[in-house]
């Protein structure tokens, strides 16, 4: 009979390392994810050739690419980073380049109506942007910020090659040790929807606070 | 005689290929009350718009209070004006909307108070003692925590006027401001304006239908078809007496659709 107490011990500390992964990346995605996506809708042209540059080459690269660059082809040139900072680095930047595209086509759906009022009422651009079209296009985001979430969640896994011992990783050190395949790989299954419907259900709500009195105007 | 607050000279306005606006010129002196009326696409409309800066014109200047609008001296050359330069000609006029155009995440007391402490630097508290003096002329002094969404057309239509007015502007422009309320939501909204007109020596330009308002309202109406001032007179002369052919036919149908004069 195998003691699981030590084996559950290794997956929960997997666990921390998937949570902090994908709290870090979400971080980094949702800024990275404002900068291009706002960048897109510049007045600049190098700024939305610079923003589109990075959208087109982080969706069109494979996420375990971009990790294998962070983490093995950085410090060749002088960058040296740890595995997790290699991780949050590749995770960000990968889903926030999908997340730009969600905040320029949110910001875009704003109705000319309301662009319209702020030039009324002589707010400038950025305060126009500020204070009436991201506060709205903030709620259109939401939702599919919410899968984005998700899916940096999942792809932490990638992680474990690079060694970084997340849940993935430590489910793979059990199955080796006690040779059972089934509870560890049940385990991570479970715990994995768990923390995802956690994500749904946090978006869930931020959306229903936020658009509270906007009854009848979207969502 | 005063010098004109605004004057228009020569401005010509396309969209693709079709002309707005073919070289009009017109004048507006300091508190006059103009009510600009025609058919649909005559270019009454756009001429607020263009006041406003939301239209760019394609030819020809503007002068508010003797300064260009659109351009702006530079060593004795007019060029371009700047995006600082026409945000300091803003400051001078405001607009109202047919559709109201709220901000529907905020409060009716913060859309009121938003610009003037984001563009004046007023203070929270000065700011807010403002929006609701402007909401109790507006009579919706007890609606200043409520959502848009909860208000009626009319009541939304009356606090994008007290928005409008809360950078005192000098100019204020009405774009058919009353035309998507329901009938019986129209006279709320046009008795603030009466009020307006009758409590300040603000310079008004109304865009409208109404024609029984225009009449009443104002100092000179415009009648505009095809981008042009075909008549324009005191309201009782253009309305009573119509001199031109088509105006006289405009104003026959307007009456015919059931509109008072």
């Amino acid at each position: 009979m195998i003691d699981w107490s030590g084996y559950l011990d290794l997956i929960l500390q997997g666990a921390l390392v998937t949570i902090k992964l994908t709290l870090m990346g979400s971080v980094l995605a949702l800024i990275m994810a404002f900068l291009a996506g706002l960048g897109r809708l510049s007045r600049f042209f190098a700024v939305r050739a610079l923003a589109t540059a990075y959208i087109e080459f982080f969706r069109g690269t494979s996420i375990f690419v971009q990790l294998f660059w962070a983490y093995f082809v950085l410090p060749m040139l002088g960058f040296e980073l740890t595995p997790l900072q290699a991780g949050v680095l590749a995770l960000g930047l990968n889903v926030g380049a999908y997340a730009a595209e969600v905040v320029r086509g949110a910001v875009q759906s704003i109705g000319k109506e309301q662009y319209e009022a702020c030039t009324a009422l002589n707010l400038g651009r950025w305060q126009g942007m500020r204070h009436v079209i991201l506060p709205q296009a903030f709620l259109v985001m939401l939702p599919t910020f919410g899968n984005n979430a998700i899916e940096l969640l999942k792809a932490t896994s990638v992680v474990s090659l690079i060694s970084l011992a997340d849940l993935t990783f430590q489910a793979q050190v059990v199955r080796a040790q006690t040779g059972n395949t089934l509870v560890p790989f049940a385990a991570i299954l479970i715990i994995y929807f768990v923390l995802a419907m956690l994500i749904s259900w946090g978006t869930r709500s931020l959306e229903r606070r936020l658009s509270r009195g906007l009854d009848g105007v979207r969502v | 005689m005063a010098a004109p607050i605004i004057k228009i000279d020569a401005i010509s306005k396309s969209f693709g290929a079709f002309k707005v606006l073919d070289g009009l010129s017109m004048q507006v002196m300091p508190g006059e009350k103009l009510a600009l009326i025609g058919p649909s696409g005559s270019g009454k409309t756009t001429i607020l718009r263009i006041l406003m800066t939301l239209e760019r014109i394609d030819g020809g200047h503007i002068e508010i209070e003797g300064e260009q609008l659109y351009h702006m001296e530079r060593e004795g050359v007019l060029v371009p004006a700047s995006e600082r330069h026409l945000a300091r000609m803003r400051q001078k006029i405001g607009m109202v909307f047919q559709l109201f155009n709220l901000f529907p995440h905020k409060c009716v007391l913060d859309n009121v108070t938003l610009a003037p402490m984001l563009t004046k630097g007023m203070p929270r508290a000065a700011a807010e003692k403002r929006a609701m003096e402007l909401l109790d002329m507006v009579g919706l002094a007890d609606k200043a925590k409520a959502m848009p969404a909860q208000l009626s057309g009319g009541q939304k239509q009356r606090v994008a006027i007290a928005r409008a007015l809360a950078l005192s502007p000098k100019i204020m422009l009405f774009d058919e401001v009353t035309s998507a309320l329901d009938p019986e939501l129209v006279g709320e909204v046009l008795n603030v304006m009466r009020k307006l007109a009758a409590e300040t020596d603000m310079t008004m330009l109304l865009v409208t239908h109404e024609m029984g308002f225009a009449h009443d309202f104002a100092d000179r109406v415009l009648f505009f078809d095809r981008g042009k001032i075909v008549e324009e007179g005191k309201p009782d002369d253009i309305f009573r007496h119509p001199k031109e052919e088509r105006t006289q036919s405009f104003l026959k149908k307007i009456i015919a659709a059931g509109h008072r004069v």
